[in-house]
């Protein structure tokens, strides 16, 4: 069975996200989502100041088997990638909730949060 | 595919080895054990062992079998001696390919073609259509048998350790037949799809757990492990060798998939000789080029290919070289921009420059 953190906020799309208490969040992909698409080759993120709507595509995530579209869990700006990902994509299968982690960001409406899945939410769509 | 996927008669064991099974050509096929990558270097440096029952076969015989074959066939299958194998391309009228094949000669009159998966009703069904005067028979074996890949350097020992058969007498496309691993009438090739050295075996399907078994067991401490289809993709793309549905398909004809050398102009007639005679003669309408990418993202199939703001082609495969740590790929380019050295790919947004390969990855 895959891991999924108690602390961490989810989408359907198995993305999961971190809030911080200043407002800014971090965003990954879940374990279950590293084990489906298998050994990750290349990540595309965003630049710094970027602004996404709910929902919009943030980046994408290249495995040997396909490519998978990232979507932002809220409206966001992005205030950091994660730069570690250009030379070690494969941190995404190894640590897919700590150092592979992929955006930081200002949440833009704090409200939307309270949207996302909690992990025992997000466990029973897996 | 609507019905539900076939299962080889390794199914049970690929569950027992923690495969991840996908839907591939109407079988369930294990994707990957353990990892894509993982398995892909374990063939290029030691060995793998591949599960591909989902393969079909026939078994042609008769007076007329050779003569049939070179009819239905663009290569020269008279001239295959008895205990040898030959690749070749089966042909539509238009020269589209009905399929790619193995020819195995065991007599003057019998022989077993190798067809693949997503073909093998298709293609005995069109063989069968094709048969008018010829004294000859078509049989469908394709559930008789289960074909395992030993695949990888250290393959011929291993197999070594589980046949008493002479493997260093079979040349490459030879084969012998006799016992594996204690199953008898097995069919041992030096033949593969992966560009390292190795071999395909056809063994009876009751058989195949036992001799997988043996062949995991036997090979374990020289590096051997269970390989999936991912695992065969980039292998064979890194080898340049084409896939059907991909590099050839009925729309395109082995000519322009660069196959060239498996259509025998010189012999007699053959289904698809006119077409690819004027395609030889006159060049293609496009072809397909093998190309990698100084960049991370992988050209997936379909991606579209330029030449500036001219759309010159598509790409038909492309994968993750774990050899180049590149992605790499093939594309169908339309004549006269194949050669072009300003071809880039369109990936999400980014038109990414197409490094053509002129020989394939691995030799």
């Amino acid at each position: 069975m895959s891991n999924v953190p108690a602390d961490l906020r989810y989408t359907k799309d198995h993305e999961w996200i971190r809030v911080a208490a200043d407002g800014t969040a971090t965003i990954g992909i879940t374990d279950h989502a590293q084990a489906a698409l298998g050994d990750v080759t290349f990540i595309d993120l965003p630049k710094t100041g970027k602004t996404f709507a709910t929902g919009a595509v943030f980046g994408a995530v290249e495995s040997v088997k396909a490519a998978s579209d990232l979507y932002s869990p809220v409206a966001c700006e992005i205030l950091e990638a994660n730069g570690a990902l250009n030379d070690t994509p494969d941190l995404v299968n190894r640590e897919p909730y700590g150092g592979a982690w992929m955006i930081k960001v200002k949440v833009t409406n704090p409200a939307e949060l309270a949207g996302l899945l909690d992990a025992a939410g997000y466990a029973a769509t897996l | 595919m609507s019905e539900t996927p076939a299962r080889t008669p390794l199914h049970a064991l690929h569950v027992e080895l923690g495969a991840r099974l996908v839907p591939f050509a109407g079988w369930e096929m294990p994707v990957q054990y353990t990892g894509i990558i993982e398995e892909h270097q374990a063939v290029r440096k030691a060995a793998g062992l591949f599960d591909v029952s989902h393969m079909g076969e026939a078994r042609v015989r008769g007076r007329d079998a050779a003569a049939f074959l070179d009819r239905i066939m663009t290569n020269d299958m008279a001239s295959i001696r008895p205990g040898m194998a030959r690749y070749t391309v089966m042909c539509q009228p238009d020269g589209g390919c009905v399929d790619d094949l193995i020819v195995y000669r065991f007599s003057e009159t019998e022989f077993l073609i190798c067809l693949n998966a997503s073909n093998a009703a298709k293609d005995i069904a069109w063989m069968r259509s094709l048969i008018g005067p010829f004294k000859v028979e078509v049989l469908d074996e394709c559930a008789a048998w289960a074909q395992l890949a030993l695949q990888g350097p250290l393959a011929e020992r291993i197999l070594g350790l589980a046949t008493s058969l002479p493997l260093g007498t079979i040349k490459r496309f030879g084969f012998a037949v006799g016992e594996v691993a204690g199953a008898s009438g097995c069919v041992v090739s030096r033949t593969g799809y992966t560009g390292s050295a190795g071999f395909e075996i056809y063994l009876p399907a009751a058989s195949a757990t036992q001799v997988a078994r043996t062949l995991l067991e036997l090979g374990k401490p020289h590096g051997l492990v269970p390989a999936g289809l991912g695992a065969r993709d980039s292998l064979r793309l890194e080898a340049n060798y084409p896939l059907y549905g991909h590099e050839i398909s009925e729309r395109i004809s082995p000519i322009q998939a660069g196959l060239g050398w498996t259509v025998k102009f010189g012999k007699d007639e053959f289904v698809g000789r006119e077409a690819l005679r004027r395609q030889a003669e006159g060049g293609p309408a496009s072809s397909v080029i093998l190309f990698s990418l100084d960049d991370r993202r992988i050209a997936r199939p379909g991606a579209p290919v330029y030449v500036g703001d001219i759309l010159v082609g598509e790409v038909l495969s492309g994968t993750h070289s774990p050899t180049l740590n590149k992605p790499i790929g093939t594309a169908l380019i339309a004549a006269g921009f194949a050669g072009s050295g300003e071809l880039t790919v369109d990936i999400r947004g980014n038109r990414l420059p197409l490094r053509i390969a002129v020989e394939p990855f691995v030799k």
